[in-house]
């Protein structure tokens, strides 16, 4: 049986790792990422995790160490934020295109300047084209569980890829939760061991990150492009088994009373189980309305999506990070962008708020949906709406 | 690979576009970079080997007669072996179509 525990949701994650019995972790410490590399750390300092811990001196250190471990068939893990995960960038691309199942917490932390400790998604959305699969966790149950999921589908042999658990700093990482954390048994019996395929041995030599002239850059990438979106069904079928074990079912996009609802709110992390509070509220009210959270960010599930929101009249996007001089929100971009083609779709309003750790509260969620409920009526010269802003 | 470099299509790659055997770079035709080729002057040439020891490309072979020659398959027509040829016996010729 699950042990049900009191803990901060970071030591949970560290926990988690050190059941999954990770080989290397390489990280760099930054706020509010610290804890869960701090408690790591202290597992192998203790000789509870058999595993090299490797204190690098920066974040572009610590993915590159990642890549080798990875690259050597080693169970890899790192975690990071904000300024972290922008220091890391080129070598995102280097680990998703050579393959390297590298798995990364990544606690959402808001991009300087100002500096800012406190959590948006301006960093996870920064990331979004360098070919990592992207999981957004709500809750602390949900961070654990979607660790030791990131292994099994990074790993899996079909895919191959790295992949990041996003959670939002403070709001999420710092909070003391219940959580049910598995028997080492359970872990052992849902997560197969690492054999990554083709790694660096002596005996079999093998090049990685070679020289890839113009006659074969276009082929790599198509091939890095069809692997990504394929590994959508992976990730399906991981969840799949989770439940059935587990019993805690996970999806590409969370429906919560959005099937008969002319009014659709979608939101991401911590944030979305507010917003959910408002849903309730409204609906009590007599409202239509409900609520999309979507959880896989990359690869896109388009069909889940599309088929989410198809009876809904309008559909009111928060996003947790800003496109400077662009669209606004880069999630309700690239929604519009993904219903633009199709015949009957809802009418979609951008919301821009929440950033550098800004709380909104179920009253704030209530005043998103009324606002945008009414844009959406009498329509709006602006690209999107930014939430709570001091006029 | 047994296919010719631009007929291998994204299926045919490795995972992570690893290459899974060593040293094949040198089946990578750096010859065809080239605008100018060295053409030696045997009369002129006293077989020193500064241009053996010069070549970046290392494409540069002695013959059976001793003499010194850039494989074509290789050289990239960079001009250092005509540069440092103490006898000027290498001249570096425009390629022609």
């Amino acid at each position: 049986m699950a042990k049900k525990v009191g803990m901060e949701v970071s030591i949970a994650i560290a926990e988690m790792v050190k059941q999954a019995n990770a080989d290397v972790v390489a990280a760099y410490p930054i706020t509010p990422q610290t804890h869960v590399v701090e408690h790591l750390a202290e597992l192998v300092a203790n000789g509870e995790l058999d595993a090299q811990y490797i204190p690098v001196e920066s974040e572009h250190s610590a993915m590159s160490a990642c890549l080798g471990s990875a690259a050597t068939g080693a169970r890899t893990f790192t975690a990071t934020a904000g300024q972290g995960l922008e220091l890391m960038h080129e070598v995102l691309y280097v680990a998703s295109s050579m393959q390297l199942p590298v798995i990364m917490t990544v606690i959402n932390r808001a991009l300087s300047a100002p500096l800012s400790v406190w959590s948006d998604h301006s960093d996870a959305m920064s990331v979004r084209d360098t070919g990592w699969i992207q999981i957004f966790v709500e809750n602390g149950q949900e961070a654990v569980d979607n660790v030791l999921c990131a292994f099994r589908i990074g790993e899996d042999q079909r895919v191959l890829l790295p992949v990041m658990v996003h959670l939002d700093g403070f709001h999420l990482s710092h909070m003391i939760e219940p959580i049910l954390l598995p028997e080492q048994k359970e872990v052992d019996k849902f997560l197969p061991k690492n054999d990554y395929p083709l790694p660096l041995d002596p005996a079999k030599p093998v090049s990685m990150g070679d020289f890839g002239p113009p006659v074969i850059y276009t082929e790599t990438k198509w091939a890095q492009e069809v692997n990504l979106r394929a590994s959508k069904e992976i990730i399906l079928q991981c969840w799949d088994e989770f439940g059935k074990q587990f019993k805690r079912h996970y999806h590409p996009v969370e429906c919560y009373h959005s099937e008969d609802a002319d009014v659709l709110l979608l939101t991401m992390g911590s944030f979305s189980e507010t917003a959910s509070m408002a849903i309730d509220k409204m609906r009590k009210e007599g409202k239509s309305v409900g609520q999309l959270r979507l959880r896989l960010w990359r690869p896109f599930p388009f069909d889940e999506f599309r088929q989410a929101v198809k009876k809904a009249k309008t559909l009111i996007i928060l996003d947790r990070a800003l496109s400077f001089g662009g669209p606004g929100g880069p999630v309700c971009s690239e929604i519009r962008s993904a219903l633009y083609d199709e015949e009957s779709k809802p009418k979609v309003v951008s919301f821009v708020g929440g950033l550098g750790g800004r709380d909104i509260t179920v009253e704030g969620f209530e005043e998103i949906i009324n606002k945008g409920i009414e844009i959406s009526q009498k329509g709006s010269e602006k690209e999107f709406e930014i939430f709570g802003v001091r006029e | 690979m047994t296919k010719a470099e631009n007929e291998i299509t994204w299926k045919d790659l490795e995972i992570g576009s690893i290459v899974t055997e060593p040293g094949n770079a040198s089946q990578y035709r750096t010859g065809d970079w080239r605008s100018q080729k060295p053409i030696v002057d045997k009369d002129k040439c006293s077989k020193c080997t500064l241009c053996y020891i010069y070549c970046p490309e290392g494409c540069i072979e002695k013959d059976a007669e001793g003499y010194f020659e850039a494989n074509l398959f290789y050289c990239k027509g960079c001009g250092i072996c005509a540069t440092e040829c103490p006898k000027k016996a290498i001249t570096m010729v425009e390629e022609e179509k």
